[in-house]
């Protein structure tokens, strides 16, 4: 009975610990309340639960505890609901939108986080058990890190150039270089953006990364990311001074505008750069035939 | 709940009436372009819109 106590709890142990490390409060701005981290941290302890106890009930052995287990695993489907709806009902007194791509993203990476609490408890408890609990230091922290390593997913730097764009105006409408952003009618709107003002073009790698620009979901995660960080001077009913990512429709690249709390380009840029690329938004036309033929 | 007229046009302001004609939407006559500015500035920050220039003495008023 010891012998598998040591199992359960060395799984637990190591299950709770990948939530924990897994749980990051950035600037993604969720979840920021130490109650909404409680519940993960809870959510991620059952987990864990779940997948230390399956070796010992496997070995016992006690199949209908392992069937019963499965059924529990279903259970975390819901925490995807849960976050998506969390998130779409906040969205509504947001002045800058995460979008509903990036919300989708958030959600299944809350749900996926679960998993993989409860295959990290699962090894160690397996490991504890054929080899004692020592190894327990071995097995935890390598399925964390592989965890950690194989759940970052690509970011906007890996598929884009990002690189400063003069903001100006021609006639009424601003431009960022060649791209037209939006339709300004009034001098004192204008001479703020001159002053105030940042652009940025970004500009893809291939055709792949180009549709992955394309999707509005993509340019509205830039948009939040940057505004989460570096701020705007968007007020409730003065949309002036909108962010905004509008496409060159000739050439694929995007320009993004924005005024800033923080005028600083060279972190505008890096914050774009750290962009996670959306998995909703991502282009896949090199991996078909015709889009590789299309390509060249 | 947030609810109002979105991507249409909310006011029309211009300092040449013969510009614009009777529609769905008020029109304000201005005296010069600097009156202009200012009345669709107003406008603009009370109905919670943005001005758009038409470059004709043209000014709409949206809200996106």
């Amino acid at each position: 009975m010891d012998n598998y106590l040591i199992v359960i709890v060395c799984g637990i142990v190591a299950g709770f610990l990948a939530r924990w490390i897994t749980l990051r409060s950035d600037y993604r701005h969720y979840p920021t309340y130490p109650h909404g981290q409680l519940v993960h941290l809870a959510v991620g302890f059952i987990a864990a639960s779940l997948g230390a106890v399956a070796v010992p009930a496997i070995m016992k052995p006690d199949f209908v505890a392992v069937t019963f287990l499965v059924l529990a695993a279903q259970q975390f489907r819901d925490i995807r609901n849960m976050e998506r709806e969390t998130l779409t009902r906040l969205e509504e007194t947001k002045l800058i939108r995460r979008g509903t791509d990036y919300i989708e993203g958030i959600a299944r990476v809350f749900e996926a986080r679960n998993y993989l609490v409860i295959i990290t408890a699962l090894i160690t408890s397996l490991v504890v058990y054929r080899w004692g609990w020592p190894f327990a230091f071995i097995a935890g922290p390598i399925c964390i890190f592989l965890s950690t390593l194989l759940m970052s997913g690509q970011r906007l730097g890996d598929i884009a150039e990002v690189v400063p764009g003069k903001v100006h105006f021609q006639g009424s409408l601003l431009m960022v270089e060649d791209v037209i952003i939006m339709n300004v009618a009034l001098p004192q709107t204008k001479e703020k953006i001159l002053k105030e003002g940042m652009g940025v073009l970004i500009k893809p790698k291939n055709d792949d990364a180009r549709l992955t620009l394309d999707a509005p979901g993509q340019r509205q995660a830039i948009i939040h990311d940057v505004v989460s960080i570096l701020g705007s001077k968007v007020d409730i009913a003065e949309p002036d001074l909108m962010p905004l990512a509008r496409k060159q429709v000739d050439k694929g690249y995007l320009g993004l505008f924005i005024v800033a709390n923080e005028p600083d380009l060279d972190y505008l840029m890096e914050i774009i750069r750290k962009v996670p690329v959306l998995e909703s938004a991502r282009g896949t036309a090199l991996k078909s035939y015709f889009g590789r033929k299309a390509a060249d | 709940m947030d609810i109002g007229l979105r991507e249409s046009i909310l006011a029309i302001i211009t300092c040449n009436p013969a510009k614009v004609s009777g529609g769905g939407c008020p029109v304000f006559l201005a005296q010069d372009q600097e009156e202009m500015e200012k009345t669709s500035l107003l406008l603009a920050r009370i109905l919670g819109g943005m001005v758009h220039d038409l470059e004709n003495d043209v000014f709409i008023i949206v809200r996106h």
